[in-house]
C-alpha cells in the first residue's frame, strides 16, 4: 500500500460505525440499516455486495445525504475525513442532507455513478451542460476554463472527439458511452471517493470490462478512494480490495476480497457464491438456490403428452432458413422525397436447426438482433426473407404463411417469457386473471376448468396456490418470473422462448429460476431458445450455443466445448469478458479487444465487412464458424 | 428551416379540408336564410315581394350549385372577402370589425393568467405534497373547478361594479362603444378586461395546477432528479432545470388545444358579460342561418387552432432535443 506514511485514522478517510436508518410507512417504521460499520481507506476499492433489498443503495444515499424524505437516520455516525484537507473530519451523519455544507461535499467530495445511465442522465440538457454543471457548482471558474475541463474531462473516459460531444444528448449516445458520460459527470471536480452503484449492471460484458477498466484507469490517476455497489461477485472479485456483505439491512462478513473470496466464512456468503454460474460447473452440477423453492407435486398427465418416436424423428423442432429482416433508413429532403436508401439488416441470413426437446442458447450482445430474431419467429415482425418450418407432432407448419384464423390456433404452440417480470404483468389483473388469460383468449375450457389450471400452473412453478386472488405488486421479482413462465406454460406450449428470462433478477433468484426452467423442460419435454446475454447463465441451462454477431450467427457449438475452446474470436472475446467469481481467473485488462463488435476488424478468415460474402463452416461435427468464402 | 417551410405549406391543406367541412355543416339545415327570412315576414302577416327575394338570391349566389357557391367563398376569403351578413346586411368583415382582436386579446391574457397562478402552485403543490399547503391550495383549486363560469362572472360583475365602479358588462365604458382607438380607450378596456380573463381562467387554472401537480410528481422521483441532487445542485435551481424543464412539455402541447377552447368555452361567460368578442355573435349568426357570418367566424376559430398547433409543435421542437433530434429519422 503506498499511503503507508499516514497516520491509521487518516488512512480511513470514510468510516461508517452503526448506522441505523429507518424508514417511516403507514404501518411504522421499516429499519433498513441496522447498525452498519465499515471503513474505507483512501485509494482503495470496498465492495458493498449483497441482493436487491439488502440496504446497499440506502447506506449510499445516506453517505451522500440523499437519503428519501420518509427515510432517517436514526444513530451512528458517517465520518468523512477528505485526504486534501489535512486534519478535516465532518460526521456527515449530523448535518442536515440540503445544507451548504452537505451540498458542497456532495458532487464536489464525494460523488456517484448510477446504474441506468439512460434514465439517470436528463435527456432535455447536452452532455456538456450535465457534466460541466458540478464543476460549476463547486469550483470557482470561468466559463471557458470550464467548459475546456469539461472537454479534458471527456477525453479522459473516452469520448473520442469531445468537443463536439459536448453538444450531444444523452440518447444520442450508445450505454457504454452514455456510462462514461455519466462517469466523467462524476469525476469532473476530482472527488476523493466516488460511489459506484452497479455501474455496469445495465452494460453488456465486453462494454462492462471496458468500463471497468476505465474506473481502474481513473481511480489510481486520480487517488480516489471507490465503494462499489454491486450484486454480481464476478465484478467484486476484479475489482475490490475489501468486502462488505449484506443481507437484510446488516453486515453479514466483511474482510478482504482473498478472505471472502477464498474462506467464506457466514453461510449466507456461501451459499451466495454457490448460487452463481459459472464456467467450471461439473456436469449435472446444480445451482443452489440461497432460499429453497417449496417441492411441488406433480400432477401433469392433463397437460402435457410426451412426443411420439415417429413425430420426433419427422423433422427438426424448428428449422429456420435465410431469415432475414431489415430496416431501410432514408434520407429525405424537406418533402418528404427520398434521396437515400440505406438496408440496416437487425437479422441477416440467419439459419438454425433446433431439436425436438433441445435447450438451445442464443447469445450475443444488445443490438445484435436477438430480440428482432424472438419477434419473428413468433409471427409477430414480419421478416424481410427467409423460412421458418415448425414441427406441430409430425406435421411440417410453415410458418410465415400463416394467416388469421390459422395463425391464430398456431399460437398456442410457441410461447414467450419476457425479460422483465415488473413489466410485463398487467398490474391491474390478479394473478389468476393473467394466468387464464391466454386460455379466456383461445376459448379453452369453462371458468371451472380454467381456475383448475391455474392452480396447476401455480403448483407447476412453485407458488401457493393461494396466492392467485393477489396481484403483481405483492410478488418479488423472482415470484413475478414464475408467474410469467406459469402464463407461458398455460397453453401447453411445446417450444418456450425465454428472451432474457433471469437478467433483472438476483443471483439467489436466478439460481431459483434457472432450476425450475431446469426442471419444467425435464418433466414435461420442452424445447427451449433460451436468449441471453450472460454466458455464464447460457453455458448452465443450455446444450447447444449459438453466438449471434450484427444479426448473424458466427459460431454453433455444444456449450461445454464453446466455452472451453472458442474458435471464433468474437466468441473468444465474449467468454474473455464475462468477470468470473474467482480470484483465479480475473479479467485480463490489458488485453486489446478492440473493434470487437466492428467484424472488419476480426483477424482472417474471420473478418467480415458488407462487401465481402461469407459462410457457416461446419469445421467439426456439430461445429459451425462463420469465415468468409474464400477462406476455404 | 425545411421543417418549418414543409409545416407551412401543410397548413393549406389542412385549412381548405376545414373549410369545405365548414361549408358542408352550414348548407345542411334545409332552407336558407332568405327562406326563413320569408317565413318570419309571412309569420308577421307582412307580404313578401317575391321578385325582391329572387333578386336577392341570385345577388347573392343562393341559386347556384353548391359547389359554385364553395368555390366562391373560398376565393372570396383568400381575397379578403369574408362574404355578406344577411342580418347585419353588412360585408362579413366590418360586422367582425373589433371583435376578433378583442376575442384574441382575451384569449392570449386568459392563457398567460392561467399560466402565471399555475405554476407557482403546481410546483408548490408537487414538492411539498401531502402538506397543510398542498391540501388547501388544492381545495381552493377544486372549488375554482366546480363554480360554473357564469356564476363567477356575476358575482365579480357585482363586486366590481361595487367597489371599483366598473361599468357592468361589455370591455369598454359604453362611451368608447365604436369610437376610434385612443388613451382612455385602451384604459377603459384594461379596466373591463380583467374580470373576463379571472372569470375564463379560473376553471383552466385550476385544472392546470392538477396536471402540473401530477406531471411534477412523475418527474420529482426519476433518477436523474437523483443525479442532479447527488452533484450538490440547490433544490430550487434543481426543481427549475430539470423536473420543470420536462414538465413544461405537455403545457406547450397544450396551446393548440387551448386557444379555441377557451374561445369557444367562453362564450356562455361572453354572453354573461355581454363582452364584445366573437362567441356571442357566432352564436346568433347560427341562429338564424346567416351562413357567411358564422362561415367565417367558424374558419377564424380553425385558423386559430392551426396556428396554435404550428406555434406549440414549434416551441416543442425548439425545446425538447428528442422531438428535434429523432424526428428527423424515419423507418
Amino acid at each position: 500500500m503506498k499511503a503507508e506514511s499516514l497516520s491509521p485514522i487518516e488512512h480511513e478517510m470514510l468510516e461508517i460505525s452503526d448506522l441505523v436508518v429507518e424508514f417511516e410507512m403507514p404501518g411504522g417504521s421499516v429499519r433498513a440499516l441496522d447498525r452498519i460499520s465499515f471503513k474505507v481507506r483512501e485509494g482503495t476499492t470496498l465492495a458493498l455486495v449483497g441482493e436487491s433489498g439488502s440496504g446497499k443503495s440506502v447506506c449510499a444515499q445516506a453517505i451522500l445525504g440523499i437519503l428519501p424524505t420518509n427515510a432517517h437516520i436514526r444513530s451512528g455516525s458517517i465520518q468523512f475525513r477528505d485526504p486534501k484537507k489535512k486534519g478535516h473530519c465532518v460526521d456527515i451523519a449530523s448535518l442536515k442532507s440540503t445544507g451548504d455544507e452537505m451540498r458542497s461535499i456532495r458532487g464536489g467530495q464525494i460523488s456517484i455513478i448510477f446504474q441506468e445511465p439512460m434514465v439517470s442522465m436528463s435527456s432535455m440538457h447536452t452532455i456538456g451542460d450535465q457534466v460541466s454543471e458540478a464543476l460549476f457548482l463547486h469550483r470557482k471558474i470561468d466559463k471557458d476554463q470550464g467548459l475546456q475541463l469539461t472537454q479534458e474531462m471527456l477525453g479522459l473516459v473516452g469520448f473520442r472527439n469531445p468537443q463536439q460531444s459536448m453538444q450531444l444528448y444523452p440518447f444520442e449516445l450508445s450505454g457504454g458511452l452514455r456510462q462514461r458520460a455519466m462517469i466523467a459527470m462524476a469525476l469532473v471536480c476530482h472527488p476523493s471517493l466516488l460511489i459506484a452503484d452497479e455501474p455496469t449492471t445495465a452494460l453488456d460484458v465486453t462494454v462492462q470490462k471496458q468500463i471497468l477498466k476505465l474506473i481502474r484507469r481513473l481511480q489510481s490517476e486520480l487517488n480516489m478512494a471507490m465503494l462499489l455497489i454491486t450484486h454480481d461477485l464476478g465484478v467484486v472479485a476484479n475489482m475490490a480490495d475489501e468486502v462488505v456483505v449484506m443481507y437484510h439491512g446488516r453486515v453479514m462478513e466483511c474482510g478482504s476480497v482473498e478472505q471472502i473470496f477464498n474462506k467464506p466464512e457466514h453461510p449466507y456468503l456461501q451459499s451466495l457464491l454457490r448460487a452463481v454460474p459459472r464456467f467450471n460447473l461439473a456436469e449435472g452440477e446444480r445451482l443452489n438456490p440461497i432460499r429453497g423453492s417449496e417441492d411441488k407435486s406433480n400432477q401433469l398427465g392433463d397437460l402435457y403428452k410426451p412426443w411420439e418416436e415417429s413425430q420426433r424423428e419427422h423433422s427438426h423442432h424448428l428449422s429456420i432458413r435465410g431469415l432475414s429482416k431489415f430496416f431501410i433508413r432514408r434520407q429525405g429532403n424537406w418533402l418528404g422525397k427520398t434521396t437515400a436508401e440505406e438496408h440496416i439488416y437487425a437479422v441477416r441470413d440467419f439459419s438454425l436447426d433446433i431439436a425436438v426437446g433441445e435447450s438451445l442458447g442464443l447469445v450475443g450482445e444488445s443490438g445484435c438482433g436477438k430480440t428482432t430474431l424472438s419477434k419473428m419467429l413468433m409471427c409477430g415482425l414480419e421478416p424481410s426473407a427467409g423460412s421458418i418450418v415448425y414441427n406441430d407432432r409430425g406435421t411440417s407448419v410453415r410458418l410465415l404463411e400463416l394467416r388469421g384464423r390459422s395463425l391464430e390456433q398456431f399460437r398456442p404452440k410457441m410461447q414467450l417469457v419476457f425479460q422483465d417480470p415488473y413489466s410485463s404483468l398487467s398490474p391491474r389483473m390478479s394473478v389468476n386473471d393473467i394466468i387464464c388469460e391466454p386460455l379466456l383468449i383461445h376459448n379453452i375450457g369453462d371458468r371451472a376448468y380454467r381456475n383448475k389450471r391455474a392452480r396447476q400452473l401455480m403448483d407447476l412453478v412453485g407458488l401457493p396456490v393461494q396466492a392467485l386472488n393477489r396481484y403483481p405488486h405483492s410478488f418479488s421479482g423472482g415470484q413475478r418470473q414464475r408467474i410469467s413462465i406459469a402464463r407461458a406454460l398455460a397453453l401447453s406450449p411445446d417450444l418456450l422462448i425465454l428472451d432474457e428470462p433471469v437478467s433483472a433478477l438476483d443471483v439467489s433468484v436466478q439460481a431459483q429460476i434457472l432450476n425450475l426452467l431446469k426442471d419444467l423442460q425435464k418433466e414435461l419435454g420442452l424445447t427451449y431458445l433460451f436468449i441471453s446475454h450472460n454466458l455464464a447463465v447460457v453455458d448452465y441451462i443450455a446444450e447447444r450455443v449459438v453466438v449471434m454477431c450484427h444479426g448473424q450467427i458466427v459460431e454453433i457449438a455444444q456449450a461445454g466445448e464453446l466455452f472451453k475452446n472458442p474458435l471464433h474470436p468474437y466468441t473468444t472475446t465474449l467468454i474473455n469478458a464475462v468477470p468470473a467469481p474467482d480470484l483465479n481467473h480475473l479479467l485480463d485488462f490489458n488485453s486489446k479487444d478492440i473493434g470487437i463488435s466492428q467484424p472488419e476488424y476480426w483477424p482472417a478468415p474471420y473478418t467480415l465487412s458488407p462487401h465481402v460474402s461469407s459462410e457457416l463452416v461446419e469445421i467439426e461435427t456439430d461445429r459451425w464458424v462463420r469465415v468468409h468464402c474464400d477462406a476455404k | 428551416m425545411g421543417y418549418v417551410l414543409k409545416r407551412l405549406l401543410l397548413m393549406i391543406p389542412t385549412l381548405l379540408l376545414i373549410s369545405f367541412v365548414v361549408f358542408v355543416i352550414i348548407q345542411l339545415p334545409p332552407g336558407d336564410y332568405l327562406e326563413s327570412y320569408i317565413a318570419e315576414l309571412q309569420a308577421q302577416g307582412e307580404s313578401v315581394d317575391m321578385e325582391k327575394v329572387a333578386y336577392l338570391r341570385e345577388e347573392y349566389g343562393l341559386d347556384k350549385s353548391f359547389g359554385e357557391q364553395y368555390l366562391s367563398w373560398v376565393t372570396g376569403f383568400v381575397q379578403g372577402d369574408y362574404g355578406y351578413s344577411f342580418e347585419y346586411d353588412l360585408p362579413v368583415s366590418e360586422v367582425v370589425g373589433d371583435r376578433m382582436y378583442l376575442t384574441i386579446l382575451v384569449s392570449v391574457l386568459t392563457i398567460f393568467f392561467t399560466w402565471i397562478i399555475a405554476f407557482p402552485i403546481g410546483l408548490y403543490s408537487a414538492t411539498h405534497q401531502y402538506s397543510w399547503g398542498d391540501y388547501g391550495l388544492t381545495f381552493i383549486g377544486f372549488i375554482g373547478l366546480a363554480t360554473p363560469n357564469f356564476l363567477l362572472a356575476l358575482v365579480m360583475l357585482y363586486f366590481a361594479n361595487v367597489y371599483f365602479g366598473t361599468s357592468i358588462g361589455g370591455l369598454m365604458d359604453e362611451a368608447y362603444i365604436n369610437e376610434p382607438w385612443s388613451w382612455g380607450k385602451i384604459k377603459s378596456v384594461l379596466e373591463h378586461l380583467w374580470i373576463p380573463v379571472v372569470v375564463i381562467g379560473t376553471s383552466g387554472t385550476a385544472g392546470m395546477i392538477r396536471r402540473l401537480r401530477a406531471n411534477l410528481l412523475d418527474e420529482l422521483h426519476k433518477p436523474y432528479v437523483t443525479t442532479a441532487r447527488a452533484k450538490g445542485l440547490p433544490e430550487v435551481r434543481l426543481l427549475l432545470k430539470y423536473p420543470f424543464r420536462v414538465s413544461l412539455n405537455f403545457f406547450i402541447a397544450d396551446i393548440g388545444s387551448m386557444l379555441p377552447s377557451i374561445i369557444s368555452g367562453a362564450e356562455i361567460v361572453a354572453l354573461v358579460l355581454s363582452l364584445p368578442t366573437t362567441g356571442p355573435m357566432l352564436l346568433g349568426a347560427l341562429q338564424s342561418q346567416d351562413m357567411y357570418l358564422a362561415g367565417s367566424f367558424l374558419m377564424f376559430l380553425s385558423l386559430l387552432t392551426v396556428i396554435g398547433v404550428l406555434i406549440s409543435d414549434l416551441l416543442l421542437a425548439v425545446l425538447d432535443p428528442r422531438i428535434r433530434l429523432e424526428g428527423g429519422v424515419k423507418k
